[in-house]
């Protein structure tokens, strides 16, 4: 079921103050960098690490004289982001200077797009851990160019800057305030980051900021007005992102209480204290005075490529969902952990292949994710590989092994390697489905034991206790259904 | 429209250019003097007009996405007032 | 005077082709002009080595037979351009000793056809100014004086350093570029040739940049033809520069045929401006006169918005300047000046960086995009803008060129406009329009005042029409007969 922000999601994250219930607004900006060779006006290197301004060409130095050629490349992967995001894609947007000083923007004004982004409205959907669906609002999307970056805490009294970063191509994910709680700004952004890694737009590494978030927290008597807002910049970790929240809702919940007001300010979370802090150097108000680039023109799009580009695009993650819900009955929950990753979800696609897709999830959602999990593996680092694993479950299907030796088997090719099948034949565990050779052992056990065999007929839980002695007997290997058969034949029960 | 002196103050922090109090009259003189001249500009009616955006009649053209810059740090850095290991160096900048 | 210095363009193209001299003959004589001339500070840097050695490269090419198009040919460039190595400073104290590893385009251009550089030009801080007193480096004299006085005249401006070079025969040709006027006015008021291509014709790549809407670099020289020559080698798309125009570069030299039959040239009565002197009206109906004579046909043209031009131009341009200049803060190039805090450093660096029409400007350019103002200023004057270009969309219905006056006078006393920024903008007041419309304009010397001062005519053309622009000028430049020479007074 899918509900909408907020009434649905209204009571159940309030916070409670001395005064009563408040509720949490929270919108974000996500800057995701476009996974390009090269920059989105120069062709200079994007990698990660290199050298301080060596991968700077003029242009992002701002050397007198230079100008900026657009990377299609770049503009390619903000349609394909736009059309993921299921958004309004704008043929024809216009890149603006927003102007401001500061020692990492050579230019003295970043490239951005300002009132005519290249994608307009579109949504994400929240997977909750109840199975159930949040919509959240995407306000725009628009390319711009990366700062530098400035090292503050090399020299005491010194900043150093490196240009490296100057130029890189990013896209400004702009949501509307329809997030409600810590929980969802971490669910809001880890679904994106599947999103733009389905597509192959960003990479996501947010160690690496490739992906960061400027989060927007304000708080407000549950339906009134929008209260005043604080942006905390800056954030690449998840777990910070909802941590800075919760510290900073509280914050202005208590500013409120004690009948103080809230002022619009840009803010910093402290990592190592835990607290959100005002931002020295954006504390002059801005006035950025945005005016269309006229080192540009305006970037127009044939609609022929944007279809060209909607064809282009892999199933994603709540359509795959979706799929492995309808077609293979997987339960949401287990259909929402398995497509979260793009390779975890490749990697059940070729385990379910041919099979039953209820069983495959659970062997890879249980079994597998579990063994990785200890191991601390990603699913590319698996050592069972999803077409072993599959051909481990056809031995269940066929009844050569049961569901209790596949996990014995399983752990064997975990830690060993191996294929299923070898490992059975070699140590033996083929499964015992030969009722004359199961009618002996049976035979064997109730001829030792007359007391028991007369009690069945009064207490049928008896049974059970034949059961396991049969299985003992046979390490196992016994088909549990034939030996039930077998044994309720001779026994009654 | 006119600017006072305190407007012009604060243009010439926008403009990260220091203006020293005695240059604040002067300068206000000056830009009222232009911006009375530049005010003729409302005698025109633009309704529906659009803005023009560029005199020329063409497509943005765009480039592929191939390494064909940087790696010339000495380049970029040589003309800097003062750098250390290869990074530009300004006053501390405090966050 | 020595006789090579004298030459057009052309004829030291033919000359050198005829091995009557060498490159290196030439280049030389015309550093000799140039160091005895340094009076007219019309030169920042002059690179003697480099000139020679380029003239040494020239003859070898010349020796082969394997000439380009301007093999041998010295000339000056606009301290605007970046040429790789050699100081470039656009006239302002901010980027002094800045040394760019690089080469603009336009240049690079030039070069590759063969052409020698002989130095950098002195120009209008960061172009801005109609008059070069802008200039951190000292103001340029005219060549050109009253008859029987002393006293120093401007050389129009931003390109004056190129203009005055070029009227007192320290190099044939030179680079300029215009924004508002800076190539056309100050070729006007020295006597010479200059044009303003179609915006997009020359790539703005490694050119200081002024105002990125209006900026378009063109050739100064003392004849059409030579104008002609240049522009073809200085012109061409640049995969670096996204506003430059795919379109291949005609032979301009070829356009001049020196028929304008049937041509029809339009008259804007807009241009009759108030208090507009005598002396520019007359030459004005002679032109008009010339081009009636020679078989052109005169039609009356109307572009009612002409009167905003120029105010729409100082809203547009400042802005653009606003932002253009924000990079030279002192942190990768140029001038830096120490304060407590990075904030303080950009200030100081400013302040002491940027003369005061400079500072007047990125002032006026902040204010008209800062919130609140951006609507009644910026857009309003992009909007008048659309309505400018419109006018000439409309009046191309009726004419194929359109002639007006270079300018509203001749060249004034240095330091007689400079306390009034409003008086000085008004030397912009015909040329401006070509700039806010990306129309290609040329000015050609049309005659003398009674005090013996150049006065110019201006034709503008169709976009992309340089060629009706260099065969209507070539008819002007034939009947007008300019012979008038200034005094050599300055060595
Ligand atoms: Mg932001
Ligand atoms: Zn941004």
């Amino acid at each position: 079921m899918t509900t909408k922000s907020p009434e649905a999601t209204t009571g159940q994250k309030l916070i409670q103050g001395v005064t009563g219930p408040w509720e949490i607004v929270i919108g974000l900006e996500v800057h995701a960098q476009v996974s390009s060779n090269s920059k989105l006006f120069s062709g200079a290197a994007t990698e990660f690490g290199a050298a301080p301004n060596s991968q700077v060409s003029l242009v992002d130095a701002a050397m007198p004289g230079m100008l900026p050629v657009i990377n299609k490349y770049c503009v390619e992967q903000a349609v394909r982001t736009g059309l993921g995001l299921e958004a309004q894609i704008n043929n024809y947007s216009v890149f603006d200077r927003k102007n401001y000083f500061y020692p990492d923007l050579p230019q003295g004004y970043q490239i951005s797009q300002y009132l005519q982004p290249i994608v307009g409205e579109g949504t994400v959907l929240l997977d909750m851990p109840d199975g159930k669906t949040v919509e959240i609002g995407i306000e725009r999307l628009h390319l711009e160019q990366d700062a530098g970056k400035s090292i503050h805490d090399m020299h005491p009294q010194h900043s150093l800057v490196d240009l490296n970063r100057s130029g890189v191509a990013l896209m400004e994910i702009v949501s509307k305030p329809d997030i409600r709680s810590s929980e969802e700004a971490g669910l809001y952004v880890t679904k994106l980051r599947s999103i733009l890694r389905y597509l192959g737009t960003c990479d996501g590494n947010m160690e690496q900021g490739s992906m960061r978030a400027d989060v927007n927290v304000s708080v407000r008597r549950p339906g009134e007005e929008l209260g005043t807002r604080c942006e905390i910049k800056n954030m690449n970790s998840i777990r910070f992102i909802r941590a800075a929240i919760e510290y900073e809702a509280r914050r202005q919940v208590d500013v409120i209480e004690e009948g103080g007001t809230i002022t619009q300010e840009t803010l910093l979370y402290d990592t190592a204290n835990g607290v959100t802090r005002s931002m020295r150097s954006k504390e002059e108000a801005h006035d950025y005075r945005y005016f269309p680039d006229p080192d540009l023109l305006p970037l127009e799009l044939d609609q022929s490529w944007v279809d060209e580009i909607r064809l282009s695009l892999p199933e994603l993650p709540d359509q795959k969902k979706k799929r492995f819900i309808d077609d293979l009955g997987l339960s949401p929950y287990d259909a929402s952990v398995l497509v979260a990753d793009r390779e975890r979800a490749a990697y059940f696609e070729t385990v379910a292949e041919g099979r039953d897709g209820k069983l495959a999830s659970n062997w890879v959602t249980s079994d597998l994710f579990g063994a990785l999990k200890k191991s601390n593996l990603d699913v590319t680092e698996s050592p069972v590989s999803a077409e072993a694993l599959g051909r481990l479950i056809d031995l269940i299907s066929d009844n050569t092994i049961s569901g209790k030796i596949a996990k014995q088997v399983f752990e064997i090719m975990f830690a060993e390697g191996g294929e299923a099948a070898d490992i059975v034949e070699a140590r033996g565990l083929r499964q015992v489905t030969d009722s004359g050779a199961i009618e002996a052992v049976v035979d064997d056990i109730i001829a030792a034991n007359p007391e028991k065999a007369a009690e069945v007929a009064t207490k049928p839980k008896a049974l059970g206790w034949f059961v396991g002695q049969v299985m003992k007997a046979t390490q196992g290997k016994a088909n549990p259904q034939a030996v039930n058969e077998i044994l309720k034949k001779k026994l009654g029960g | 429209m006119s600017v006072d002196q305190d407007t012009v103050r604060r243009i010439a922090k926008l403009s990260r250019i220091a203006i020293k109090e005695e240059q604040v009259e002067p300068m206000t003189g000056e830009l009222n003097g232009i911006l009375a001249w530049v005010e003729q500009l409302r005698e025109v009616n633009t309704d529906g007009v659009p803005p023009l955006t560029s005199v020329v009649e063409a497509k943005l053209s765009m480039r592929e996405d191939v390494i064909t810059d940087g790696g010339i740090p000495k380049d970029v850095t040589r003309n800097a007032p003062e750098t250390e290991d290869g990074f530009f160096v300004v006053p501390k900048v405090m966050e | 005077m020595s006789q090579l210095t004298d030459m057009t363009l052309a004829q030291m193209r033919d000359g050198l082709r005829a091995k009557t001299f060498s490159a290196h003959d030439l280049a030389e004589a015309h550093l000799t002009e140039m160091e005895a001339s340094r009076i007219l500070n019309a030169f920042l840097v002059e690179t003697g080595d480099k000139a020679l050695a380029m003239a040494r490269e020239s003859d070898k090419h010349l020796e082969a037979g394997t000439a380009r198009p301007l093999e041998g040919i010295p000339l000056g460039i606009k301290d605007l351009f970046c040429v790789k190595d050699v100081p470039t400073t656009a006239g302002s104290h901010i980027l002094e000793g800045f040394s760019p590893p690089y080469e603009s385009t336009v240049t690079q251009n030039l070069w590759h056809d063969g052409a020698v550089c002989l130095g950098k030009l002195n120009m209008d801080e960061f172009a801005m100014g109609s008059s070069n007193e802008t200039s951190y480096f000292g103001p340029v004299k005219n060549p050109w004086r009253r008859a029987g006085s002393n006293q120093d005249l401007v050389p129009g401006g931003s390109s004056g350093g190129s203009a005055a070079a070029v009227a007192a025969k320290l190099v044939p040709g030179a680079t300029g570029t215009d924004t508002g006027g800076s190539i056309r006015q100050p070729a006007a008021v020295t006597g010479i040739v200059g044009v303003k291509p179609t915006y997009g014709r020359c790539s703005r790549w490694g050119v200081v940049a002024f105002a990125s809407s209006l900026d378009q670099a063109g050739p100064l020289a003392r004849t059409v033809q030579d104008c002609a020559i240049m522009l073809k080698s200085m012109a061409g798309h640049d995969p670096k520069d996204s506003t430059s125009l795919k379109v291949d570069v005609p032979d301009f030299e070829a356009a001049m045929t020196g028929d304008v039959k049937g041509l029809r040239i339009g008259v804007p009565k807009e241009y009759r401006v108030d208090n507009m002197p005598e002396e520019i009206d007359a030459l004005w109906q002679q032109g008009i006169e010339w081009l009636k004579a020679a078989g052109a046909e005169i039609v009356d043209v109307t572009l009612p918005h002409t009167k905003y031009a120029l105010p729409a131009y100082y809203i547009v341009a400042p802005a653009e300047a606003s932002s253009n200049l924000a990079r030279y803060d002192g942190v990768r190039y140029g001038l830096r000046e120490a304060g407590t805090d990075i904030t303080e450093l950009y200030e100081n660096s400013r302040a002491a960086g940027f003369g005061h029409e400079v500072q007047r400007r990125v002032m006026i350019g902040t204010y008209v995009l800062s919130a609140g103002y951006y609507d009644a200023y910026y857009l309003q004057a992009q909007k008048v803008r659309t309505l400018i270009k419109r006018d000439f969309d409309e009046a191309w219905a009726t004419c194929d060129a359109i002639l007006t006056p270079t300018t509203p006078g001749p060249a004034f006393a240095i330091g007689e406009k400079a306390d009034d920024p409003l008086e000085m903008y008004l030397n912009d007041i015909f040329t401006v329009t070509a700039n806010m419309s990306g129309l290609p304009a040329i000015s050609i010397p049309g005659g003398v005042t009674k005090d013996g001062l150049p006065l110019g005519l201006q034709l503008i053309g169709k976009a992309l029409d340089e060629e009706t622009l260099f065969r209507v000028g070539g008819v002007i430049e034939e009947a007008a007969q300019f012979t008038a020479q200034p005094d050599v007074w300055w060595r």
